[in-house]
């Protein structure tokens, strides 16, 4: 029998909040250390924490999108441990009652749509950071994150493979992002992922399960369950068992290590918080945060296909983020009579580009109006498709729009018959015996002449007027 | 200037001219100068800042005209926090903390034009009933220095009681405010839970704690309450909207014609001191000659207040204490090992018995396996208890209680037992379950204690508190009884 890899995630997404959850400080990555603090994050005596509305309507929003339960009645309980940086000596969570129950996710598979519930969503505060590296042996403490809002995401035990957990991780990325409610950036954090493994053969009932934790890039979220699917396989096979864990994974040695047993687990002691009555909304601002759902990934996919006439997978690159996807409306809204070659340069050329250059679409020089100004030279045969890949590198590199570029130049399509009938008896004339040759009935020399037009023009003949000038003096 | 002034009398003499602010700072500087050596009321005392303070009073007054505490010390529990000096709760572990913002109460007092004095004695982290927890020795009553002020409000019981301050703060979670005031023979104000901002307050059990006064005579009580309530956004346990009480008018009351006073049996137990039920039968007398009607009830689930509250308060307390940790302030050990060590010595040398007892038994509450049958269980009770008032309510207007079993006891009589201390709270404890608000003032004395009456209202209705309060205070002359010499 073989084996089947047993996955559920949990998943801690910053929500984008302008201010913590439980008091004013601000929320900018990167700051000088500790300069985004105040009483109430420190922990200080006396002080309270208040809850951020922002945090809570975008943490419904979330619940929404995933067509969860959301409970008009959830409560705030505190986490209790100790750590130095969790200044109160426990963290502000929802444990008995989260504000979202009962969603689900639907991830593309090679057998086609799969759908992973998702068990609840439930908000907390951040920690600080402690850190410990390049200090002389003194740990200092940042806590500008402390307090920061995060929702954390804990799916069902769906997934049965690690590339099955990458997509679904990938859906529930694309998906914070396209809602506005994380930047959802791994590198800072913002989205973080636990995975719990098991294995099993095939209709057996659930393995004893391990957590893996620090999984901070979906090529390392993959790794580490495969890695630990291979474990846990190998432990049984060679008649061990698998004991209930956390491992912490190594990403530079690609495996995981013990650390901590189910014996050494902390006992969070978890109870209402007193400081925060429960938290109550009313259908009715539960509709108004519907209300302003924006267009989901899924939606806007099937509507480019049917609107613009993509193919799927032009559609589905173009809904990748809610920026591109706006680019791309945009540049639709100003390149209206043809948005397949609309999308091309922007999937095809435009993005390629960019991701050379290392700039998001959203700070491209070259905005929507401009890449429209080009594809409009395009259509009205200004240019040809192939310069237009010079014109807009140039465009990339000075910020200026195509007229100029083509202008400054010279790459303005040379359409006049007289200037192309001109050089291509230049050309006959260079070339005699290969005219002889294509007028005793060799055709396919009718490519090297046009090859050799082009040239000569420097590739501003337009090649449709130069095929068919060919086909005419070729034959006297 | 007569030291025993109360407030409000104060306020006229301010008011007319007759004094300063500055007079009156001197006044009471001076005695405390010369008798706090002897009571240990207050803990932390800056003279010069008070003057400052006084003078700066005067100023606001010429210029402005008086504000509704324009002048009036008031001295002020070592648990609210102040950028003025140190915040301390006289415990070890904040021992040298020096808040950077004031408790919202403070700051309202200060808006007031109040002149804050010092801060006062009081048990380790409001952890007691004797103020004998505090890292600076017990405060003392009074009217016997051998005897406790009662706790945790101790030393503003005591100040107040001896008039080394007029009017004091203190917090109420269990009955920290009523029972220092019974034995002291003062007046003194729980709150309805959410009526005060408990922001800058260091907390005790977040769901229990109220700041309240503790006053010379109702009218004080009812003029500092006045200046401390209000909803203050910044903690999302204050009522916004809640009914607002006209607290001056409430005192005007001078009769109990109509009141309907319950008496509820489960707090006339036996093993009350006789000479503290003589007191209330005599109360409860002179109200019905006043007019009130006294009516028998019963509040059935008394007799499991204590137990669900030393639950229920040290669970909060364990997490609300989890943050002295020797990490970013307070007491941290010397030279810790690694952060454990860190953790542990900076916890052991910093809090004192009874507060790691409370930390242990909350942690014990809380833990995996037993939340069900001790949190949850005393959650539950609480919900009985404040179900018995609610129908107590249905047939009473206000409840009178004893305040304690028992008057003042002696220092060091009840500091082996836990348990019998913890029973000295039995009957003021049951309220702050139930959030409502509670009054007691002095209505007689046993063994030449002052014994206090204590008053019950529903949630929100300081104002019956008020009304009966007063008109008792103006039929009897107990509250103007004072401890001799102290002159």
């Amino acid at each position: 029998m073989s084996w089947e890899t047993v996955i559920g995630l949990e998943v801690h997404v910053q929500v984008n909040t302008r201010s913590k959850a439980f008091c004013g400080c601000a929320t900018d990555f990167g700051a000088e250390p500790n300069s985004q603090t105040c009483p109430v994050c420190l922990g200080m005596p006396g002080q309270l924490p208040v809850l951020n509305k922002e945090a809570v309507d975008k943490t419904v929003l979330t619940g929404l999108a995933i067509d969860a339960t959301i409970n008009l009645e959830s409560r705030f309980d505190r986490k209790n441990y100790f750590y130095p940086d969790l200044p109160k000596g426990y963290q502000i969570s929802q444990f008995a009652i989260p504000v979202v129950e009962r969603g689900h996710l639907d991830i593309p598979t090679p057998d086609g749509e799969k759908r992973i519930g998702i068990t609840r969503i439930h908000m907390e505060e951040d920690a600080g950071k402690s850190l410990h590296e390049g200090l002389d042996g003194v740990s200092h403490i940042d806590l500008n994150r402390s307090g920061v809002p995060l929702m954390e995401i804990v799916s069902e035990p769906d997934m049965r493979s690690a590339d099955e957990a990458v997509a679904y991780l990938k859906q529930l990325h694309q998906l914070v992002r396209f809602l506005g409610v994380s930047d959802a950036d791994m590198e800072k954090g913002q989205f973080r992922c636990d995975a719990n493994v098991s294995v099993r053969r095939a209709g057996e009932p659930f393995g004893t399960r391990v957590e893996l934790k620090n999984l901070n890039s979906f090529r390392f979220i993959k790794q580490a369950i495969e890695y630990e699917a291979a474990r846990q396989v190998e432990c049984i096979e060679d008649g061990g068992e698998i004991v209930q864990e956390t491992r912490l994974f190594d990403s530079a040695k690609g495996e995981s290590r013990p650390m901590r047993s189910k014996e050494e687990a902390h006992d969070y002691r978890y109870f209402p918080d007193p400081d925060l009555p429960p938290l109550r909304l009313s259908q009715s601002e539960v509709e108004a945060i519907r209300d302003g759902m924006p267009e989901l990934p899924g939606q806007m996919r099937r509507r480019f296909e049917d609107e613009y006439g993509l193919s799927p997978y032009d559609a589905d690159v173009l809904s990748t983020t809610r920026e591109l996807a706006g680019y791309y409306e945009a540049l639709v809204g100003a390149h209206a009579s043809d948005p397949k070659r609309c999308a091309n340069w922007l999937a095809n050329e435009l993005l390629g580009r960019l991701k050379e250059r290392g700039i998001d679409i959203s700070e491209s020089v070259v905005t929507p109006q401009l890449l429209a100004g080009l594809l409009d030279r395009i259509a009205d045969n200004t240019v040809s498709g192939k310069l237009a890949k010079d014109v807009l590198d140039a465009m990339l590199d000075s910020g200026r729009d195509a007229d100029a570029v083509i202008d400054e130049k010279g790459m303005r399509q040379v359409t006049d018959t007289g200037a192309i009938d001109a050089v291509i008896r230049e050309v006959m004339a260079a070339n005699e015996a290969q005219v002889a040759e294509y007028r005793a009935g060799k055709d396919r020399l009718l490519g090297f002449f046009v090859g050799q037009v082009m040239k000569a023009s420097r590739g501003k003949a337009n090649p449709e007027l130069v095929n068919a000038r060919l086909r005419e003096l070729l034959k006297a | 200037m007569m030291p025993f002034t109360p407030l409000h009398a104060w306020k006229d003499q301010l008011d007319s001219g007759a004094v300063s602010a500055a007079d009156v700072a001197r006044l009471y500087l001076d005695r405390i100068g010369a008798y706090n050596d002897r009571l240990n009321a207050f803990v932390h005392l800056d003279a010069a800042h008070v003057l400052d303070q006084a003078a700066a009073s005067d100023s606001h007054r010429a210029k402005h005209g008086p504000r509704p505490l324009e002048g009036l010390p008031i001295a002020i529990k070592d648990i609210f926090c102040t950028q003025d000096g140190p915040t301390q709760c006289c415990s070890p572990i904040l021992k040298g903390f020096h808040a950077p913002y004031d408790a919202h109460v403070i700051t309202l007092l200060k808006q007031a034009g109040a002149v804050l004095v010092g801060k006062t004695n009081m048990d380790e982290f409001a952890m007691g009933s004797s103020n004998e927890t505090s890292m600076f020795g017990p405060a003392r009553n009074p009217w016997d220095e051998a005897c406790t002020p009662g706790g945790s409000s101790g030393g503003s019981a005591s100040a107040v009681a001896a008039a080394l301050a007029p009017a004091a703060l203190g917090t109420d979670t269990g009955g920290s405010i009523r029972q220092p005031a019974a034995l002291t023979g003062i007046v003194g104000m729980k709150p309805t839970y959410g009526r005060v901002s408990r922001r800058g307050i260091v907390a005790f059990a977040s769901s229990l704690d109220q700041a309240g006064p503790m006053t010379a005579c109702v009218r004080d009580a009812a003029m500092l309450a006045a200046a401390i309530s209000g909803h203050d956004p910044m903690d999302a346990t204050s009522v916004a909207g809640a009914p607002a009480v006209d607290w001056l008018a409430a005192c005007d009351r001078r009769d109990m014609k109509g009141l309907r006073i319950g008496r509820p049996r489960e707090y006339f137990v036996d093993g009350m001191h006789p000479g503290v039920r003589a007191a209330i039968d005599a109360a409860l007398a002179e109200c019905e000659k006043l007019g009130a009607t006294i009516v028998d009830i019963s509040l059935p689930h008394t007799e499991y207040a204590v137990a669900a509250y030393y639950v229920i308060a040290p669970s909060e307390a364990s997490a609300n204490l989890a943050r002295y940790d020797g990490v970013r302030f307070g007491h941290r050990s010397e030279n810790p090992a690694d952060l454990f060590d860190l953790y542990t010595r900076s916890r052991d040398e910093g809090f004192g018995a009874e507060v790691k007892r409370r930390i242990l038994t909350g942690t014990f509450a809380l833990s995996s396996g037993y939340y069900d049958a001790y949190y949850r269980k005393a959650q539950q009770v609480r919900t009985l208890i404040r179900q018995d008032f609610l129908t107590a309510f249905e047939t009473v207007d206000v409840i009178a209680t004893p305040t304690s079993p028992v008057p003042a006891f002696r220092l060091g009589e009840k500091t082996d037992d836990p348990l019998t201390m913890y029973l000295s709270d039995i009957f003021t404890i049951a309220l702050n379950l139930a959030g409502l608000p509670g009054l007691s003032q002095p209505c007689g004395f046993a063994d030449d204690l002052p014994v206090g009456l204590q008053w019950i209202a529903p949630a929100w209705r300081e104002d019956a508190l008020l009304s009966a309060a007063a008109a008792f205070e103006a039929a009897t002359d107990w509250h103007a009884k004072r401890p001799e010499g102290w002159a």
